[in-house]
């Protein structure tokens, strides 16, 4: 099968990868790109590990041929922070112990990440509303959910300081 | 998982999807959200040699409120129902059920057509339209034509629209008075085990008009009309809600799997049904 010249943004970088067809975004990015931060976890589209933002949407990247996403500005846990600079998230995760194995976290700090953008105040529960789509087999989600909220509550004060 | 190799094709108008599908016949489909297909192929149980790509064609997308009734393109996604201002206005109920379908990142990419047009027994969408009495658009080398969602779901994953059909758009009367989609799931992500859609319109203290219909409890979406009737002209009392329950049971034939036996699937559809009654009648 013919293979694609495909055009991403991700992390700020443009990239111009060749493709075939049947090859899933998740692979491009972790093969192709070396940006190993999203894990393929199910690969099945119930897990999230695989988690990334693409055009302001949290999209599992195992469930998306690398074609379909042609054009489209991507975000991964790499470009969310690194570990000199972390995203508030990141720092909450680390804070109130959001992690144990740490499998699940780039994808559950995608998504929070695009939960808090569309939502800057959540309840508890719509934070566990909207992680729905991670799965994690540790933590049992009492931390991560602290650590969200945690890091929204952050976000809000850094926001109301600077106003 | 790596799926079975295949040619992609992106067209931005519907004539050349059309074109596409009329070329390669059984061998081509189109691809929506993907959300359901993407996993069958990974698993080889969908051969697709030529995958077309609907996420570029414009006049798939779009939600309309005109002249009391609704429109929506097939390609808009669950998300985009969920964030509608129209949609919560004109039928909360379409609301109310997006946010029960699968996980956030799913519904950023599943679609009212493909949700609609797969036929999986599973999928919420299909219920919910036979409750609103939807009507479903295909178009294909013959052109455009109209078809009742009461009568579109043959079988399991078998559905009155032809393969080189494309489902373009479903749209339904606005809807009034009150309304529930209630579900049961063993977790988030997961299809029902039950599910019940329910719209009421109340006049004075008494069921005007009733329509309610069922998800996953059969291998097509169930519309009750006996249930319906049953609440008509009552005053929503217990005892009419039983008699909707059980004239629902009559017309529901669900299969043992994973979510239980057939005698815990009509015990849970009997109380999903009751709470939905009771939700939208709260609402009427």
């Amino acid at each position: 099968m013919t293979k694609h010249h495909i055009k991403l943004k991700v992390n700020g970088t443009e990239h111009d990868v060749l493709a075939e067809p049947r090859e899933l975004l998740i692979h491009t990015l972790r093969e192709q790109l070396d940006l190993k931060g999203p894990h393929v976890g199910c690969e099945t589209s119930h897990c999230g590990a695989c988690t990334v933002d693409l055009d302001g949407k949290s999209v599992k990247a195992c469930t998306m041929f690398t074609v379909q996403a042609a054009g489209t500005d991507i975000t991964t846990i790499e470009g969310i922070g690194t570990p000199d600079a972390m995203h508030v998230l990141q720092e909450a995760f680390r804070e109130h112990h959001g992690l144990q194995c740490g499998f699940c976290t780039p994808g559950m700090i995608t998504r929070a990440y695009r939960l808090l953008q569309e939502n800057p105040t959540p309840t508890e529960e719509d934070v566990r509303f909207g992680i729905a789509g991670n799965l994690c087999r540790c933590t049992g989600y009492q931390n991560i959910v602290k650590s969200v909220m945690a890091a929204a509550s952050e976000l809000n004060t850094a926001k109301e300081a600077a106003q | 998982m790596i799926p079975a190799s295949f040619e992609y094709y992106r067209p931005d108008n519907i004539a050349a999807a059309l074109a596409v599908l009329e070329e390669h016949g059984d061998d081509a489909r189109v691809i929506a959200g993907g959300h359901s297909l993407i996993p069958m192929m990974k698993l080889r149980m969908a051969d697709v040699p030529h995958l077309i790509d609907l996420q570029d064609v414009k006049d798939l997308r779009g939600i309309k409120v005109a002249g009391g009734t609704v429109t929506i393109g097939a390609m808009v996604t669950q998300a985009e129902l969920i964030s509608s201002q129209d949609i919560a206005q004109a039928a909360p109920i379409m609301h109310e059920a997006a946010l029960q379908i699968a996980d956030p990142q799913v519904r950023y990419m599943g679609t009212v057509g493909g949700n609609i047009a797969n036929g999986d027994p599973g999928n919420d969408l299909p219920g919910l339209m036979q409750c609103l009495d939807a009507t479903l658009t295909v178009v294909g080398p013959n052109g455009e034509r109209d078809i009742a969602a009461r009568e579109f779901y043959e079988a399991a994953y078998m559905t009155a629209r032809e393969d080189d059909e494309i489902l373009t758009k479903v749209s339904f009367a606005a809807t009034e008075g009150g309304y529930a989609y209630e579900k049961q799931k063993r977790k988030i992500g997961d299809y029902a085990t039950a599910a019940a859609s329910v719209l009421l319109t109340k006049e004075g203290s008494t069921v005007s008009t009733a329509s309610i219909a069922m998800t996953n409890l059969s291998d097509v979406p169930v519309f009750s009309e006996e249930a319906g009737a049953a609440l008509q002209g009552s005053s929503c009392d217990t005892d009419a809600v039983k008699a909707a329950v059980a004239a629902m049971l009559e017309d529901i034939e669900p299969n043992e799997d994973n979510r239980g036996p057939v005698e815990f699937k009509r015990h849970v559809a009997g109380v999903i049904l009751s709470r939905a009654i009771e939700r939208a009648w709260s609402r009427a």
